[in-house]
């Protein structure tokens, strides 16, 4: 029934919604043996929700599914699984190492696939029983280390090896597998040293003149520029273009990654903007900061905010934006300088930042931001109760919670945020997303700050709680003079709300420039090609 | 628009929602604590048929409800702080010995020795609790076991102590060899009895037993109060620590403390110095510990040394869990019903099975009902998830 | 039959010829290293083998103290060596799947104890009695083991407090079967086994044979043994516990074994690589039980005697101190570590009440301490697991800072140079 296709892969017409929220639309793509095709796109730009549907990965089935076609050599297929999916040839190195740290290169290569010796014993107690086949496991190995070209010792204990040969073992397990046609490499480069990430490049290329076609996440644009031979860009869920990566460049990949025609940033100059005065002179300078947030690292951040501003700090996932404000509130390990209205913050403890009157929303939600199993009264009361002594009487010479006045306090907020819920008793993992989001506000609102950071304060909730909360933070801004910083992935947010935003890569800052500028200029600070029209 | 669709419920039908009220009620209340319940029911329905008279029955489970009491509130503060369950309690059981041979050694004799055992005990409860929080804030995550293992080093260390330290009343050294604690230490003369004498409501002074003339409600009635004593100093003096750690645990620092143990990130981002917090409770803990194992003894009439304090904890942790407390979260209601609970059981299987197929199966059914419940709690999914 | 002979021969050679390596490359890097680096290193051995160098401190000087000539010590030990290699042995595996030291063998202690006093009440005595026991005890132990182990599962992460639980809550039902259960529901016709009421097992059961027929005591030791001087070598005894040490190094190279280690790392990466990780732990602690129950049995017929409601619950802490002061941790611990365990721990267990009478003059003394030591031990050993691997954590920590630190150097000799 099937005709002999000139394509290995080809996915047509690939749309995709959570809950009536459209993430993927009409989005089309087809791929030869032996092509790298790099797949570039802002996060949340649909990328790897088209990689969770090409691997039948569960959260697409328990979502609803998807539309349109995935056919391979011709055929169609639906995986109902991940294994499914490799069953056909196709692997993936996703982002963070799946690999066990006491087992050598080989063990990890082949983990649950080892050739095996049969024995007297495994005849009765069946196949586990096997011993392994240590000579033929690292033939194996060493065959898929020699089609990936890379230098890489098969007998070496994973966790003792440089991040760059693990990467390397990921990818070989991959293509050690039999009949393995295509492999997806999601931001395969992004831990590694400069180094590595050329040897990695050329290893690519070495898979692709073997027939292994290559599908490349990215986010450093040059090295789409080198090794792919063609581009797609994404944006919206749409796939906006493809290009032949001989004939384009990193600007107007970063201008079709970021551009939109939509102009948000009148926003940013409304009227209420102009009642509040922006002093130009910074309440919080950063110097030489580094934090060790897993995931988040933050190398070397200067930078001024200042006074009643509303500063966004945006980038790409994993460059270190989150470890800004995790590392200053004392969270995560961090050293380094800042100083705060006009005196240094002691870095690592929580308490200092607090009592002088910093406060943080953070983005973990569920593991930071609330008492999951306490009232919406102690979620929203209780930092302003430990750190300014509200919320308590005297009853003799002992001061113990004041329940009215917490009461008081929560069902204000409750009612001026639309928190929507039972009562200010209800406990706070009964809420929707949305919802704790704006506890998580309040708490901080309550403590009455004189600089507050915001860290992702829209992921994961849906529009009509995301426009309240962006609302509620502006006017904030506006009205009791808070300076506001705001961490955030999403560059329409920021400059929707912002004045200005600074840009992270790589742990460090690339640049800070006025929220109107043009969504491409961002965009080439993202992918840490910093500009000559830097302001500071 | 999602999150009003999310708190809508799906509509049910009427005859399944009251099952699943039933359901909801019964998982709530917790299948394991609803067996406890009834089977403690069940002994008490079956105590006149196997010649058991209730009015004993009721004034020993009250006479052990308070003895036990006051260290099975000891867990309250670590289970809030998120230390879990407070396997070590016999480091504040030892800092408690420690305060009761010192005030027979300094020989005062009747009431005032109890309050003087608890002042000696103080100061080694404080600092073993201050050494313990600093050792359990090293294992965040394992402190259940190396508590226990704690626990043992400590009692079997102290078991060492006892033969060498220079105690020197007649009283409490053994008499042949002339060196080295007895394994008990009668607090006859000291402390016996001090707080179960208090204020005793003893009723067979003013209530005769059932004599031939009497009807039936009123044998049984003069049989039921004939037999009842209630130790009215010690239940007193257990609901005024009650009292204390539930009014403490609504204060400031009680409120940072909870917090911890409900979730120590939040709290540490609230500014609150977890380790600190976390050791303040482990030193209440341990001198709740060695305050009810003085309540204990003022009652029981002995102190018992070297390997008796061994598996104290056990009872205590499975008692709160009875009561309906978990990994980490306890309240005092849990305290006063589970030691009812679980000391009502321990109290009335041996008379009740022993008075109808005369055999002692009561040692049995305790290991399996406490340690089950130990079990229970700690392979419960909804605490496997912090 | 021939195959796995040979499977277990090359196994054993790699072992050997694995460990020579191993240690001719270390006394390589030594070489190799300055002085210095040497003593650093030297420091870090302490740190991490502080337990085994407690113990050998404490041996040395205790031996002297207490009096004992040598060879007694020595005999007293080889006795033990021989009781207890296998009970600590059977630990092993459970700790290769990353759960930890299995406080559960006593559940495989409590096993091969019901199998031992079916087979003396059916009078089958000798080796052909050991044999029966075992294989009574084997679907006990599986049936227990698969509790443990499905317990176990949904504890993930505080699988030894569990563990140790689980113990207790077994030894009630283990006293409930053989306290109030045999002689009345399980047909027990020895009235020499039963309590004088007429059912429960008595506090003590002797194997010494009943009825001038030879009983199972000593019977393995005794089948085919020489003596050294005093010293009694049991071979068969030997050969059994070499068979099992044979077993565990084979096992590592099987499938499953593989699958245990893999499990052991990380449950998630296991799982995703198509590992049944539940099933896997299950079967760890299931091969634990059963091999714990055979131990059980050779300990108690080299002992004579049953202590029927002490004896298991003693022996769960002795095999797991004595594996621990070996050296062994809570995720690492091999044959090695076993053997050296007890030898260390059983000289101390030997020497003490002696070492203690001679220095206080009070025997009793001597035995608090050991039993102190037992649960000092394993104490010490869970907490410096615990704190290594905090201190794990924090190295990144420290190389961010000192990468910062070198860049701020590197930038102001660039300015002075400018």
């Amino acid at each position: 029934m099937a005709e002999k296709s000139d394509y290995l892969l080809e996915m047509k017409n690939i749309s995709k919604d959570y809950n009536g929220n459209v993430v993927l639309k009409d989005v089309s793509l087809s791929i030869k043996p032996g092509d790298v095709v790099g797949l570039v796109g802002e996060n949340g730009a649909g990328k790897s929700t088209l990689m969770n549907i090409l691997f039948g990965m569960n959260v697409i089935r328990d979502t609803g599914g998807y539309g349109g076609k995935i056919l391979i050599e011709g055929n169609e297929v639906n995986f109902a699984s991940p294994s499914d999916a490799l069953k056909a040839g196709i692997g993936m190195v996703h982002q963070e190492f799946s690999l066990l740290p006491g087992f050598t290169a080989t063990e990890n290569i082949l983990l649950n696939r080892e050739p095996q010796n049969k024995n007297i014993i495994s005849q009765v107690f069946g196949k586990r029983a096997n011993t392994l086949n240590r000579k033929e496991m690292q033939r194996v190995a060493l065959l898929a280390i020699t089609k990936l070209g890379v230098e890489l010792n098969s007998e070496m204990v994973v966790g003792s090896m440089p991040v760059g040969h693990k990467q390397f073992t990921e990818i070989s397990r991959e293509i050690s597998k039999p009949n393995i046609k295509l492999l997806v490499l999601d931001e395969p480069t992004a831990v590694l040293a400069e180094k590595e990430a050329e040897a990695l490049l050329r290893s690519i290329e070495n898979l692709s003149k073997a027939g292994i076609a290559v599908i490349f996440i990215t986010h450093r644009l040059q090295e789409i520029l080198d090794v792919c031979n063609k581009v797609v860009v994404m944006r919206d869920g749409m796939v906006v273009k493809e290009l032949v990566a001989k004939s384009t460049s990193i600007s107007e990949m970063a201008k079709l990654m970021v551009g939109r025609e939509v102009k948000a940033q009148e926003n940013a100059e409304d009227e209420t903007s102009k009642l509040r005065v922006v002093e130009n002179k910074p309440i919080l300078s950063i110097r030489n900061l580094w934090v060790d947030m897993p995931g988040e690292i933050v190398k070397n951040v200067n930078l001024d905010v200042m006074k009643g501003e509303f500063l966004g700090i945006g980038g790409l996932a994993g460059q270190g934006k989150i470890g800004i404000p995790n590392g200053i509130m004392g969270l995560y390990t961090a050293g380094g300088k800042v100083t705060f209205d006009g005196k240094d913050i002691p870095l690592n403890n929580p308490r200092e930042c607090l009592t002088s009157g910093l406060a943080f929303v953070s983005e973990d939600r569920r593991g930071v931001g609330l008492l999951l199993d306490e009232s919406l009264e102690w979620n929203v009361t209780f930092s302003a109760m430990q750190i300014h002594n509200k919320f308590l009487k005297k009853i003799g010479f002992i001061k113990f919670r004041d329940n009215k006045a917490i009461k008081k306090t929560t069902d204000k907020y409750i009612e001026q945020l639309q928190v929507k819920c039972t009562s200010s008793k209800q406990k706070a993992k009964e809420l929707s997303g949305g919802n704790q989001q704006k506890i998580c506000l309040a708490k901080a609102f309550v403590l009455e700050p004189k600089l507050l950071f915001v860290s992702e304060p829209t992921r994961g909730i849906d529009i009509g709680a995301k426009a309240l909360v962006l609302e509620s933070l502006k006017r904030y801004n506006r009205e009791s003079g808070t300076t506001i910083v705001m961490i955030s992935s999403e560059l329409e947010e920021l400059r929707s709300s912002c004045d200005r935003i600074a840009i992270i890569s790589d742990g460090a800052v690339s640049g800070i420039l006025p929220a109107s500028t043009s969504s491409e200029e961002f965009g080439m600070l993202m992918v840490g090609n910093k500009t000559p029209k830097e302001a500071s | 628009m999602t999150n009003e669709l999310e708190l809508q419920q799906t509509p049910q039908k009427k005859g399944s929602a009251f099952l699943e009220r039933i359901k909801s009620g019964v998982k709530a209340f917790g299948l394991p604590r609803l067996i406890i319940t009834g089977f403690l029911v069940l002994l008490f329905l079956i105590a006149p048929a196997a010649h058991v008279n209730i009015g004993t029955a009721i004034t020993d489970v009250i006479n052990r409800f308070g003895m036990n009491a006051i260290m099975v509130l000891a867990m309250v503060p670590m289970i809030h702080s998120g230390c879990g369950l407070n396997f070590g309690l016999p480091l504040g059981i030892i800092a408690g010995l420690l305060g009761a041979t010192l005030s027979i050694q300094t020989n005062i004799p009747g009431g005032a020795s109890f309050w003087l055992a608890i002042l000696y005990a103080t100061p080694f409860s404080v600092i073993f609790g201050w050494a313990y929080g600093k050792l359990l804030n090293k294992v965040k995550g394992s402190e259940m076991m190396i508590a226990t293992y704690v626990g043992f080093s400590a009692v079997s260390f102290m078991c060492m102590m006892w033969l060498l330290l220079p105690f020197k009343n007649p009283t409490m050294i053994w008499g042949y060899g002339g060196s080295g604690l007895r394994t008990t230490i009668s607090t006859q003369g000291y402390y016996y009895h001090y707080l179960n004498d208090f204020l005793a409501l003893d009723f067979s002074k003013w209530v005769s037993p059932a004599s031939v003339g009497d009807g039936a409600f009123i044998g049984a009635m003069k049989n039921f109060f004939s037999h009842l004593v209630i130790p009215t100093g010690m239940i007193l003096f257990f609901a005024v620590f009650a009292f204390i750690i539930w009014a403490f645990l609504k204060t400031k620092m009680g409120t940072a403390m909870t917090a911890v143990g409900s979730n120590s990130q939040f709290a540490m981002a609230s500014g609150i110095n977890i380790d600190r917090t976390r050791t303040i409770s482990v030193i209440m803990s341990t001198w709740l510990g060695a305050v009810g194992i003085l309540v204990y003894e003022q009652s029981f009439g002995f102190i018992q040394l070297y390997n008796a304090p061994f598996y104290m904890a056990m009872p205590a942790v499975s008692a709160i869990l009875i009561g309906g407390a978990s990994v980490n979260k306890a309240t005092i209601t849990n305290v006063i019903i589970g030691t009812i609970l679980y000391q009502g059981i321990v109290t009335m299987t041996p008379s009740v099975m022993n008075g109808l197929v005369h055999t002692d199966m009561s040692e049995v059914i305790r290991i399996i009902i406490s340690n089950g419940m130990i079990i229970y709690a700690l392979t419960r999914k909804t605490e496997a998830s912090r | 039959m021939s195959n796995i002979f040979k499977n277990a021969v090359t196994s054993v050679k790699d072992g050997f010829k694995g460990f020579g390596d191993r240690q001719s490359k270390k006394f390589h890097d030594f070489v190799n290293r300055g002085p210095k680096e040497n003593l650093k290193n030297l420091g870090e051995f302490a740190l991490n083998n502080i337990v085994p160098i407690i113990f050998i401190v404490f041996c040395a000087f205790a031996i002297p103290i207490s009096g004992q000539p040598f060879s007694s010590v020595v005999r007293d030990v080889v006795t033990r060596l021989m009781r207890n290699s296998f009970l600590v042995l059977s630990l092993l595996i459970p700790i290769m799947a990353g759960m930890g030291l299995n406080f559960g063998m006593t559940l495989g202690a409590m096993a091969g104890q019901i199998g031992l006093i079916l087979v003396s009440d059916w009078q089958v005595v000798g080796i052909p009695g050991l044999m029966l026991a075992a294989i009574i005890s084997i679907p006990i132990s599986i049936v227990l083991g698969w509790f443990c182990g499905t317990m176990l599962n949904k504890a993930k992460g505080r699988e030894m407090v569990t563990s140790y639980m689980i113990s207790f809550f077994m030894n009630g039902v283990y006293q409930l079967v053989v306290l109030y259960m045999m002689g009345s529901i399980i047909p027990i016709a020895s009235n020499s086994l039963l309590l004088p009421r007429g059912y429960g097992i008595r506090n003590t059961v002797n194997f010494a044979g009943t009825k001038g027929s030879l009983g199972m005591r000593k019977s393995l030791d005794n089948f085919w043994s020489f003596n050294i001087g005093t010293i009694q070598i049991p071979i068969l005894t030997i050969l059994i516990i070499a068979l099992l040490c044979i077993f565990i190094l084979w096992f590592k190279k099987t499938k499953l074994g593989q699958d245990m280690r893999a499990v052991g790392q990380d449950m998630e990466v296991a799982r995703e690589a198509g590992i049944k990780v539940e099933r896997t732990r299950v079967l760890a602690i299931i091969i634990s039980t059963v091999l714990a129950g055979f131990g059980m049995i050779i300990y108690l017929s080299n002992m004579g005697t049953l202590n029927t409601y002490n004896s298991h619950s003693q022996i769960g802490m002795f095999s797991i101190a004595a594996l621990l002061v070996g050296g062994a941790s809570v995720s690492k611990a091999n044959i090695r570590n076993a053997f050296l365990g007890i030898i260390l721990f059983h000289t101390m267990f030997i020497v003490s009440p002696y070492a203690g009478k001679n220095l206080i003059g009070e025997a009793q003394l001597g035995e608090y301490f050991r039993v102190f030591v037992s649960y000092g031990v394993i104490t010490l050993s869970l907490v410096l697991y615990e704190v290594k691997a905090r201190r794990a954590k924090g190295h990144q920590a420290k190389e961010l800072k000192e990468a910062q630190e070198k860049m701020l150097k590197n930038k102001e000799t660039a300015e002075v140079i400018a």
